[in-house]
């Protein structure tokens, strides 16, 4: 037996709990050491998503619709993979304008306009009221029924309970004093509420775990596991339609893609998810991780919304048990108390972690973007005068809070009882959903103007009222029913259900095509036809390029006008009190090397800028606006020069893009510099290396020369045979020095380009036998076997005649000279193919290994022997040769191996040339 | 006993002459073409002096000079580098490595002899 006072004695500990973590962290944040800046924190807290409609209402949805509950899930899923592009911009908008809320992100982005907030104020709580009342219809319907343990009750008219036994006042009542204990410490509505951040995730923990137990309780407990429990269903005609996805829905297609829509804005702009998400981040880096921990969470939270649906349907086949309670009666008619009292506290968690930080989302808007503006311009409360505005502030704020619950309260007992819960949380999606132009619209058009916002949301929030609010309101019975089934006046086509004839689509879908289509067009069609004001214009362009400016000072740049110190500073202390004012003072001058208040401080725009920002922290940007030029006085800027302050910025911007192209090419030309620096060094190298090479190959035969020339001179003694054999000697290295000259004189001639090239028609074959006719007695020295296979007739080649005896007469001596010393044989073949001559020269000495064959056409490259004497040759033979059979566009190459001779070749194209 | 000395040189003519000077001067003269054969020379005749041309084919004059200037028991042979490269920097590289002089060519016959007398009849 649950006794009632052990429930509350139970939910009153979870509270002082939650209580405790809270406190925790607010002191662990004042000592610096926060617990909160962490991603899994921020993932959990945005989990605040997840309310008593998700706890009990989820499976209500799927007990009639199957898995037609999944887009509120799906939804949040698919945007947080946008988040990166959406969010973070909204992130980083909100921490250098110091947002306080939703409202004050509209306001401030649209020319920091009051009436915009107001509006955005006004839409925000009227939406949120039933979706407030829904929580506490939820916590008191569950106490009820818990109570009535182990009687299952249904608590069908809670509306008629005495006030002293009315459990959703007292709920209500108590929840409020809770979110002013948690969300009213601090002034600055901007700052973080690190304890409110630390026991919501908390809680989100803590629903979670309840729902996994009930979920796992009735799937393996009550059950034998998913593919019993599924198949149990199955069995069952009504709960096997179910299953298939889009026959439970109202709608179909249509129905699951606004659903889908709906709640990818609701993730966005509900004002609990703005407040989380936004205002209580602190770190955009959070984003990455909670990209994929939320929707794990969301997984895991809706893995057992079916098992528990089919549970529940097949455990009260009757319909005598509303399936929103299945979560709870389940383990209550299966005598679980234990798992029943924990599914209670999840069920508390979960509505109470929604009211708590919604309630401080609305207070926040009603006081900064509704009342102050209202109050400040109110002249008979000489508010302008009052010293110390804090205790007003915070007043203000806690009265929002009773306001806003007492208000829930009243919805829920005028309209709470005429809806299931998923469908009192979907009217207030649709609401927030009116926020989506103005916000995303801002963000990346600059367009979107002041006026075209204002448009956007009255038209879209008029149509919802008009087919969502109406409709309930009517059901309820404050209005007549008559309104709904012949439109006003009789006048069916303004059905508020079927508006224009647009019938077959659920409640919710046919609301949200009309809201949007009004809302967008609205604004879009507003926006482009007034032009924006200076104010308009400099926000629009600080939003949209927020990722181009750079700090805090991007929005001082369009002040003009002159202040005081005093002034701001008194300013400042009578919102935020004195000591917040000398700590924001203190900061801004520690940046700039000063110290506060010791020394003197401009007030330049920049200061002005500051005081604004961090002012709009505690009453929002639109209030700021007018408080601070209250105290300075501004030279307002035309919008003409706004335009010029922004175009100068990217003018900025190109300019540095030309110097960055510049300094590519600069870079680019340095490069091309240091390449042919590089190769100038390497000729210069070559050169060198030439030069050393030439040197060292004429000194080798003046050695020789200078040596023999002194013995025989020091020594008349010398034999007849051995003199004879040194003046050999020496003539020989004497002809091999001219001849290294001539060919290095040669090469210098071609290579410089400067060589005489005799052109005329030469016949190879002439070339061929007057070269062998030249060698002739060499020839017969050596005793050397020379066979010529030549063709009748070849074409003539155009070419200098000289040279290209030369080129023969160098691959003759060279086959000569290397053949086989005992049985040389060289063998000389002229073809013609293909429009070139090709030549031949084999021999058969000791080869070329073929890592040389490269090589051996190089300057001064001799391919040195060990076992012979080294070949007398200057080295340039070969090269002189190659060079000029290129000059008339052939080829020279050899193909050989160590010890099978070597073949000589080239060619010359015929005719090319004629 | 007449002293021994190699000449190391790939150039027939150069060794001609220089054996010739040599051995009318009174040495016992080895002669070997490349870099290998000077070591292998060195090995069988151990002789009072090397001379060693730089560019050789096989083994340059630079190696076959480290080599046996590692081998504790030729700390005796006296080394003249012969070469045709005669920029500072080769001068200094060959005299850092062991050489005891370094003589350009082309060279002065009588100079080249009184350099290899002066060496070898120092103690």
């Amino acid at each position: 037996m649950l006794h009632s006072t052990a429930i509350v004695f139970t939910s009153f500990a979870y509270l002082g709990l939650l209580f405790a973590i809270a406190y925790y962290a607010d002191k662990r944040a004042d000592a610096g050491r926060s617990i909160i800046a962490s991603p899994y924190i921020y993932s959990l807290s945005l989990a605040v998503y997840a309310t008593a409609w998700t706890f009990y209402g989820s499976v209500g949805r799927a007990a009639s619709d199957g898995v037609g509950f999944l887009p509120i899930y799906i939804g949040p899923t698919l945007m947080i993979a946008l988040w990166w592009v959406v969010m973070r911009k909204i992130l980083r908008i909100s921490k250098q304008n110091r947002i306080t809320s939703l409202a004050d992100f509209i306001a401030s982005r649209y020319g920091k306009s009051a009436l915009l907030g107001g509006l955005v104020t006004v839409i925000a709580v009227i939406g949120i009221l039933p979706y407030i009342s829904l929580q506490l219809k939820a916590v008191s319907n569950s106490f009820t029924i818990l109570v009535h343990y182990p009687e299952i009750l249904m608590p069908t008219r809670v509306g008629e309970a005495p006030i002293r036994e009315d459990t959703a006042l007292w709920v209500a009542m108590i929840l409020a004093a809770f979110t002013i204990v948690f969300g009213t410490r601090h002034l600055d509505a901007a700052e973080h509420h690190q304890g409110m951040v630390a026991a919501i995730a908390f809680e989100s923990l803590v629903k979670l775990v309840a729902f996994l137990a009930v979920g796992a309780f009735v799937t393996f407990g009550i059950y034998d596991g998913f593919g019993d429990l599924f198949a149990r269903a199955a069995a069952v005609p009504k709960l096997h339609a179910m299953m298939s996805p889009l026959e439970g829905v109202a709608g179909g297609y249509a129905s699951w893609v606004w659903l889908t829509i709906l709640s990818m804005m609701a993730i966005m702009f509900l004002p609990r998810q703005f407040q989380v998400a936004v205002i209580e981040n602190v770190d955009e880096k959070h984003l990455n991780k909670a990209i994929w921990l939320f929707p794990v969470y969301m997984l895991a939270i809706n893995v057992f919304v079916l098992p528990i649906a089919f549970g529940g349907l097949l455990r009260f086949p009757d319909g005598s048990v509303d399936a929103d309670t299945f979560v709870l009666t389940l383990p209550m008619v299966e005598k679980h108390e234990w798992l029943a009292l924990l599914v209670f506290i999840g069920g508390l968690s979960a509505a109470t972690g929604m009211v708590i930080v919604e309630t401080i989302a609305l207070s926040t808007m009603v006081c900064n973007d509704l009342l102050m503006p209202v109050l400040l311009r109110l002249r008979s409360l000489r508010l302008n005068e009052r010293r110390d505005l804090t205790r007003l502030l915070l007043g203000i704020r806690r009265s929002a809070i009773v306001l806003i619950l007492l208000l829930g309260y009243l919805y829920f007992k005028l309209a709470g009882e005429a809806y299931a819960l998923v469908s009192i949380g979907l009217i207030s999606f649709a609401a927030v959903a009116q926020f989506a132009p103005s916000v995303l619209g801002g963000i990346f058009w600059k367009g979107g103007a002041r006026l075209g916002a204002l448009s956007g949301l009255t038209a879209g929030f008029a149509v919802w009222s008009y087919t969502l609010l109406l409709p309930a309101l009517a059901r309820s019975g404050w209005l007549p029913t008559h309104l709904l089934e012949q439109g006003p006046l009789g006048i069916e086509l303004l059905r508020p259900l079927q508006l224009f004839g647009l019938s077959g689509l659920d409640q919710i879908t046919h609301a949200m095509i009309w809201s949007m289509i009004a809302n967008i067009g609205a604004y879009v069609a507003v926006s482009l036809s007034v032009s924006q004001s200076a104010d308009e214009h400099r926000q629009a362009s600080l939003f949209v390029d927020v990722f181009k400016q750079t700090g805090e000072v991007g929005g001082a740049r369009f002040w003009r006008g002159t202040a005081s110190v005093p002034d701001l500073y008194s300013l400042l202390a009578r919102f935020l009190g004195v000591a917040a004012a000398d700590a924001a003072f203190a900061e801004y001058a520690s940046a700039k090397m000063l110290r506060w208040p010791d020394d003197p401080l401009v007030a330049d725009a920049e200061l002005v800028h500051y005081v604004e920002v961090q002012l709009a922290g505690a009453i929002g940007a639109a209030s700021a606006r007018v408080m601070v030029a209250s105290v300075v006085k501004e030279e307002a800027l035309t919008i003409g020069e706004v335009r010029e302050i922004l175009d100068e910025a990217s003018q900025v911007v190109v300019y540095s893009h030309k110097l960055e192209q510049k300094s590519r090419e600069l870079e680019a030309a340095t490069a091309e510099l240091r390449e042919a620096n590089d190769r100038l060094t390497e000729l210069d190298r070559l050169k060198d290396d030439f030069i050393s090479t030439v040197t060292h190959e004429l000194r080798t035969p003046l050695t020789s020369i200078r040596a023999f020339t002194e013995i025989l001179l020091d020594d008349p003694e010398v034999e007849v045979e051995q003199r004879k054999k040194f003046l050999g000697i020496i003539t020989k290295e004497a002809e091999r020095l001219t001849r290294l000259i001539n060919q290095v004189l040669d090469l210098a001639k071609i290579e410089s380009g400067k060589a005489d090239w005799v052109e005329s028609d030469v016949d190879m074959k002439e070339v061929i036998s007057d070269t062998l006719a030249a060698m002739d007695q060499l020839l017969k020295e050596k005793d050397i076997d020379i066979q010529a296979r030549l063709p009748e007739q070849v074409s003539v080649v155009t070419a200098d005649l000289d040279r290209m005896i030369q080129v023969m007469l160098n691959l003759l001596s060279n086959a000569v000279k290397f053949c086989d010393s005992t049985n040389g044989w060289v063998e000389i073949a002229l073809a013609e193919r293909d429009g070139c001559l090709r030549i031949d020269v084999r021999d058969n000495g000791r080869g070329i290994s073929p890592e040389d064959h490269e090589a051996i056409f190089s300057k001064f490259h001799q391919v040195g022997d060990t076992l012979i004497d080294k070949p007398h040759g200057s080295g340039l033979g070969l090269h002189i040769s190659r060079q000029i059979v290129e000059h008339y566009g052939g080829r020279m190459w050899v193909e050989s191996s160590l010890g099978s001779g070597a073949r000589f070749s080239f060619t010359l194209p015929t005719g090319a040339r004629a | 006993m007449s002293k021994k000395i190699l000449i190391a040189d790939d150039e027939p003519n150069i060794v001609a002459a220089v054996e010739f000077l040599l051995q009318r001067s009174g040495y016992e003269v080895h002669v070997a073409r490349n870099g290998d054969e000077a070591l292998k020379a060195v090995e069988d005749c151990n002789p009072d002096l090397v001379l060693l041309d730089v560019m050789m084919p096989l083994r340059s004059g630079y190696e076959v000079c480290k080599r046996i200037r590692e081998r504790a028991d030729w700390g005796h042979i006296k080394i003249i580098m012969l070469s045709a490269k005669g920029r500072d920097a080769e001068v200094s590289k060959g005299l850092s490595i062991g050489a005891d002089l370094y003589v350009t060519k082309p060279f002065s016959t009588r100079d080249l002899i009184a350099k290899i007398n002066g060496l070898l009849q120092r103690p």
